[in-house]
Formats: structure tokens, sequence, C-alpha cells
């Protein structure tokens, strides 16, 4: 389970959560939409615990242990190899050592990185250093999965075979939280649909039967009701 | 959290190693000061045993800042922190881990720079080599003590390198000067003895700063 309640945090004058409140429980991919600083980054990482919010509470079960993140950019290390970036997280959420190797060798096959693993990570390309973002945060089988712009950079193979993992991890019980401000991505793994305007949410519900055009007119209304960004 | 703290310690350490930027930077810094310093005085003015323990000890201080400037921005290239942060370490760890690297890493700067100072000052230390490396541990390890808090709190701010030895500097007086004395009474072939305030200093400082920056880090590297 993951929830929010009530969430209110503010940088300087501007708002970027603004009384936030909601929950998920597992198997449910909540596709979190918004212009750039409509406060959506802010709401992954009070999620995350990565920022305290002024008002209310974040929680997930399981706590920081279950979380699988992807931010803005890799948190990986150029100098060390895919394999040994992959290892080195797997070490610090205490995976026994061939479980890690064996997750990280299952990790790098599906996500077509294995004539990689042992490169430095610093020589990759900007799509191939994103699958491997991928793997960092999926190496500790997380239960809940807080992305932020998870598809940058990601070539339409890379990206149709992440969303079929992400899929598969869903279909296993797993949350999934998906940031962007692109409404064609992650539109058709979406079970639950946010659209999130200067830190509020304007629309938050099902996703039901409605396709991505649908979703789509009913966000450019959402956020053309005078509305814009104003968050981080 | 002391296995975390070493997977994290022996990470920087491999990255260092296979990049070998901030070793480099600062054993040149280290070499190019006492260059300097045997140059740049006059040996008739004051005797190179009045001087040589300031100018082994303002080696050591500077050539560490750059070891410590370094510390928290390998974490900041790719927003690694962030991840760190999420990971189920404790933000106690990461400062241990910190500590440990900076103290192996400065530690091989001036186990390098110590022979230079030797070679370029003409300074007999044969005799007093385990007691001067016991007090280089113990001064060092109060250093790091402190500039690897500093350095975190530090790291996210726009001139950081800067900042660093703004805010570390002042804090560095007392163990400089306890350094410097115990230094000196070692050099000019005095009982390690004579120095036993000194180094009482120096153990309740490291004592005093390494349980001050335990429970101040985690504060820091919260956003």
């Amino acid at each position: 389970m993951l929830s929010a309640d009530n969430l209110r945090h503010t940088f300087g004058a501007v708002r970027a959560l603004d009384g936030i409140s909601f929950s998920l429980p597992g198997g449910r991919t909540l596709a979190l939409f918004g212009p750039n600083g409509a406060g959506k980054t802010t709401l992954l990482k009070v999620l995350a615990g990565l920022i305290k919010p002024e008002v209310g509470h974040a929680e997930v079960t399981g706590g920081r242990r279950a979380v699988g993140w992807i931010g803005h950019q890799s948190s990986l290390y150029g100098h060390l190899t895919v394999r040994e970036n992959l290892l080195f997280w797997a070490q610090l959420y205490d995976l026994p050592a061939a479980r890690a190797r064996a997750r990280v060798t299952e990790l790098l096959g599906r996500l077509g990185m294995t004539d990689r693993a042992d490169q430095p990570v610093r020589v990759l390309s900007r799509g191939l250093m994103q699958r491997v973002t991928i793997a960092r945060a999926l190496v500790h089988d997380p239960e809940v999965l807080l992305l932020d712009e998870p598809f940058t950079g990601l070539d339409l193979a890379a990206a149709g075979e992440f969303r079929r993992l992400l899929g598969e991890l869903a279909g296993q019980g797993r949350i999934v939280v998906l940031a962007t401000h692109n409404v064609d991505e992650g539109v058709e793994l979406a079970t639950d649909i946010a659209f999130q305007v200067r830190g509020r949410f304007v629309h938050f519900a099902p996703r039901a039967a409605r396709n991505a055009g649908e979703i789509g007119e009913a966000y450019r209304r959402a956020v053309g009701n005078g509305e814009g960004g104003g968050g981080g | 959290m002391l296995r975390h703290a070493w997977v994290i310690a022996r990470k920087d350490l491999l990255l260092e190693f296979r990049s070998r930027t901030a070793f480099v930077s600062a054993t040149v810094f280290a070499a190019l000061v006492l260059t300097v310093f045997e140059f740049g005085r006059d040996p008739t003015a004051v005797a190179t045993s009045d001087l040589a323990p300031s100018i082994l000890w303002v080696t050591f201080t500077f050539a560490g800042m750059l070891a410590l400037n370094r510390a928290f921005q390998l974490e900041l290239e790719n927003q690694a922190l962030d991840a760190l942060l999420v990971a189920p370490i404790s933000r106690t760890s990461l400062y241990w881990a910190k500590l440990v690297a900076n103290c192996i890493f400065v530690g091989v700067v001036e186990a390098i720079a110590l022979p230079l100072f030797v070679l370029f000052f003409d300074v007999p230390v044969g005799g007093i080599l385990l007691p001067l490396i016991g007090v280089i541990a113990l001064a060092t390890v109060g250093f790091i003590a402190v500039g690897t808090l500093f350095s975190a709190m530090v790291s996210r701010t726009r001139f950081a390198e800067l900042m660093l030895p703004v805010l570390l500097l002042p804090f560095l007086v007392p163990p400089l000067i306890g350094a410097v004395q115990v230094t000196a009474q070692l050099l000019a072939g005095r009982p390690l003895s004579e120095g036993e305030g000194w180094l009482r200093l120096l153990a309740a400082y490291d004592v005093a700063f390494l349980t001050l920056a335990t429970l101040l880090f985690p504060t820091t590297v919260n956003e």
C-alpha cells in the first residue's frame, strides 16, 4: 500500500504540493501527468522519503527497502562498469552475493544490456544509461516503483520492453507511480490517472476504459483551465 | 551499518583509483607547497626546525581539503545521493563511509608528502617515525571528522569549493596547533611524553567531533 495524506510543501513562494491525498493498493499503476513545474517530482520525492513535507505524511508499506526509485538523473557512477554499479546497489539492499549476481544478469538480459555489462557507464549513450538506471531501480525487486520521466532517452524497442516489464510487475501486485508530462507515455499501463497542476490533483480517478486520446483531451482541458506550472 | 559504510567507502576508493583525479591533484599540490616553502624561505633567517612543523601541517591541511571537496561531489554528478538516501541505509553509515574513504585517501597523500618533506627540509625522522605517524593519524582523524561533515553541508551550495575552507579552517585551529606543537617537539628530539597535554587535546577533539558529526550528519543531507 502507498498512501499520501494532505501533503503540502512549498519552495519559497512556490507551492509544490497543495493538499494531495490518495492511496494505491498493490497491483495499481498510477500515471501522474502534469506540466513542467506542477510538483510531480516533489510528490515523488516525498513518497520516496527524500523530502519531508511541511504538512501531511506519506507512507509506503515496507518502508524504504520496498521502494525502487528513478529520478531525473541516473544515480550511476561513470567510472564503474554497468555490472559493478548494479552490484553496488544490490549490496546496499542486502542481497546475498549469489542472488545479486543472478539478479543483475537477469536484468541485463531483459534490458538488452548483457554485452555492455563490463563497459564503464560513462561511455554509454543517454538511452543505454537509462536502461541501466531502470535495472538499478529494479535490482532489489521492489514492491513500489516511483518513476520520474522513466522513458527519457529510451528508443522505441527499449521503451516497449520497459512497458512490458512494468506491466508484468503490476500483474505481480507491485505498485507503480509514473510521472510524466507526456500523456502518450504510460497511458496504456495505467490503472489510475492523476493530473497534477500547481501542486494539486485536479483529477484523480481510475482510468476505466478511456483511451489515450480521451485522456489527452481531458488533460488538455484540465491544464488549460487557467492553470500552469508552479512547483518543482 | 558498518557493512553498508564499508560498501560505500570501497566504492569511493575504487572510483578514485579509476579516475585518480583528486589523488593526482592532492599529491601534486602537496609537492608544490613543499617546493615553494623550500625555495621561498631564507634558511639563514629562520631555522628549519622552527619552520618545518608548520609547513608540514599547512601542506597536509590544504591537500586534505581537495579530498574533502571531492567526497560528496562524487554523489552529486548523477544525483547518486538521491538513490543513496532512498536506499535502506542509515545516514550515519553514509557519514562513516565518507569518513573512512577520506581518511584512507588523505593517509595515502600524507604517506607520499611525508618523505618529500623529509627530503626537502632534511629533518631527521629515523628515530621518531612511529610517534610522528601516530600524531599525524590522531590529528588527521579529527580534521577529516569535521571536514566530512562540512563537505556534506556545502556540497549542494553554488561555491562549495570556496565555502569549505572558509567554514572549516576556524574549526581546525585547535588540532593544528596541537599537531604542530607535538611535531616540533618530536623533531627537536624530545620524547613524546612531553607533548602529553597536546595529545590529550587531539584525542579529545577526535572523540568530540566524531560524536558531534555522527549526530549532526543526518540533518545535513536531507533536502
